[in-house]
């Protein structure tokens, strides 16, 4: 049986799309036959970052619309197998999304993937209602910041009450932390909402760190997932939370600031 | 209804008879306590004053045969119509006639010179003395935490929520709040004007509390109290924030 996976957070920019590529990728190259699906219809961006918007025939509403079976919208990604992108259209809007197309396509590919990402749009509207309403776990993003966290709040509210295994009483939707562009030393001077602050407000286990890190803008700009990027902090911190997710018990890697080697303070580098 | 009893002469009739439809006040009597009555009257007359000037009424005795009969068997009783009528006249309602009641009853008012109407078409199932029972307090527990954009609303009675109120979030009770975990959000106790209401939380770092409507908003809170265990209750006009007492 497939597993449904929401990419949420609320508040826009906060790293969802980054998220969904890599996490995506990651389960990917560990074996894991995965789809990602875009739900931000008219705003699409999930192509861009996997780099493969110049292959782009068919999307998700032709696919709800009947317009083109599924098999035709999918993109095969060309660099890790198992990976099947199916992008979001550019020229319509959410009302595209119906809750019974949805749920159509989520069942066709259900039948041929193990997990189906979902990749959610910024707002608690309709994209981004229909992306987690079908959702068995969700990777809630967060960066440590008050509006992000309020914002994300909210979000887990709405996948309390909201999702269909709330409105079918199954057991709940399981809910993951995934805290972005987290600069422990900024954290550490009080600039920014550290670790633990943000878990006492959320209060939803901790799936992963992802470090502030210039990786991030190259990689997305040259439409590589980050985790590809393997020497990157930001590539290694996305490959230890797929492994978490799968099982395994690591221990969260930059939380806390480097550091400075004794030549580099007194050059003052870094 | 138009029921024309007409007199087909020459002359014009010097009156005709009509059918009509009123609106009439029917006053239920339960018991014969004379004092008991004109107390009563006297109340309902001062709530609103005209509007019994010369209302006409009719007297409805079903209740009060079901409670005699039950105490003390279905017997005639002692039933002063004149008394009764000169009663009601004085403050302002002009009986017009009685309904259900004994046929004995309904002979000693034919006597008085009220007639008896028809019963009510509806049968009145068990129209008794309303009762002066409280309703059943409803309480809510609430067993996960309450998301930003998330409202919980008890009526009549107490919100007993088990983990955090996020900001944005907001709960309310007609009756007491409790929050087991730390208070965030906006809190509102005695909801519908209970003054009598209290909000306890575990943290105090709420946006909003409120007590029947006397409300502090986070800028007003003490330093002192904020992030501890407290008790809100009102004292006149203003909630009073207490440390919990262990």
């Amino acid at each position: 049986m497939a597993t449904i996976i929401v990419v949420t957070s609320g508040k826009g920019g906060v790293g969802k799309t980054t998220t969904s590529a890599s996490f995506a990728t990651g389960l990917a190259q560990r074996g894991h036959r995965t789809a990602v699906i875009d739900f931000d219809v008219g705003l699409r961006n999930l192509d861009l970052i996997m780099g493969c918007e110049r292959r782009v025939v068919y999307d998700f509403v032709n696919v709800i619309n009947g317009e083109a079976t599924l098999n035709q919208a999918l993109i095969r990604d060309k660099r890790v197998e198992n990976l099947h992108i199916l992008p979001a259209s550019q020229t319509r809007d959410k009302e595209a999304l119906t809750q019974e197309g949805v749920e159509r396509v989520l069942n066709e590919l259900r039948e041929s993937f193990e997990y189906i990402v979902c990749d959610s749009p910024a707002g608690i509207e309709k994209g981004a209602l229909m992306a987690l309403y079908f959702a068995d776990e969700a990777l809630v993003v967060t960066n440590p910041e008050v509006s992000s966290v309020r914002d994300s709040d909210r979000i887990l509210g709405i996948l309390a009450s909201r999702s269909r295994r709330s409105e079918h009483g199954d057991p709940p939707v399981k809910e993951h932390l995934v805290l972005a562009r987290y600069a422990p030393d900024r954290a550490d001077r009080g600039d920014m909402l550290s670790v633990e602050d943000v878990l006492e407000i959320l209060g939803i286990p901790l799936l992963g760190v992802i470090p502030e890190s210039q990786a991030v803008l190259q990689s997305s700009n040259s439409g590589v997932p980050v985790i590809l990027e393997s020497g990157s902090e930001a590539g290694a911190a996305y490959s230890d939370l797929v492994d978490r997710f799968l099982g395994k018990s690591l221990p969260h890697r930059f939380i806390t600031p480097q550091k400075k080697g004794f030549l580099k303070r007194l050059f003052g580098g870094g | 209804m138009l029921l024309r009893a007409t007199h087909f002469d020459q002359d014009s009739a010097p009156f005709e008879l009509k059918g009509s439809l009123f609106t009439l006040t029917v006053l239920h009597l339960f018991q014969l306590d004379r004092s008991a009555i004109e107390r009563h009257l006297a109340e309902k007359v001062k709530q609103a004053p005209g509007f019994f000037k010369n209302t006409p009424v009719v007297i409805d005795l079903e209740g009060l045969v079901e409670l005699q009969g039950a105490r003390e068997g279905a017997v005639a009783f002692p039933l002063d119509f004149n008394g009764l009528y000169e009663l009601l006249r004085q403050h302002g309602m002009a009986p017009v006639g009685i309904r259900n009641g004994s046929p004995e009853v309904q002979k000693a008012a034919s006597q008085a010179g009220l007639p008896v109407l028809p019963e009510s078409r509806v049968v009145s199932a068990g129209k008794k003395p309303p009762e002066r029972s409280e309703p059943p307090t409803r309480n809510r527990v609430i067993n996960h935490p309450v998301r930003s954009g998330q409202q919980i609303y008890v009526t009549g009675g107490d919100l007993i929520i088990l983990g955090t109120v996020s900001p944005g979030a907001e709960v309310l009770a007609d009756g007491n709040v409790h929050v087991y975990g730390s208070l965030r959000g906006r809190a509102l106790a005695g909801v519908k004007g209970d003054v009598q209401a209290w909000i306890f939380c575990q943290s105090l770092e709420a946006e909003l509390i409120s007590i029947a409507g006397c409300y502090l908003i986070s800028e007003q809170l003490d330093s002192t109290e904020r992030g501890k265990p407290v008790q809100i209750h009102l004292a006149g006009d203003r909630p009073v924030i207490e440390p919990l007492l262990r």
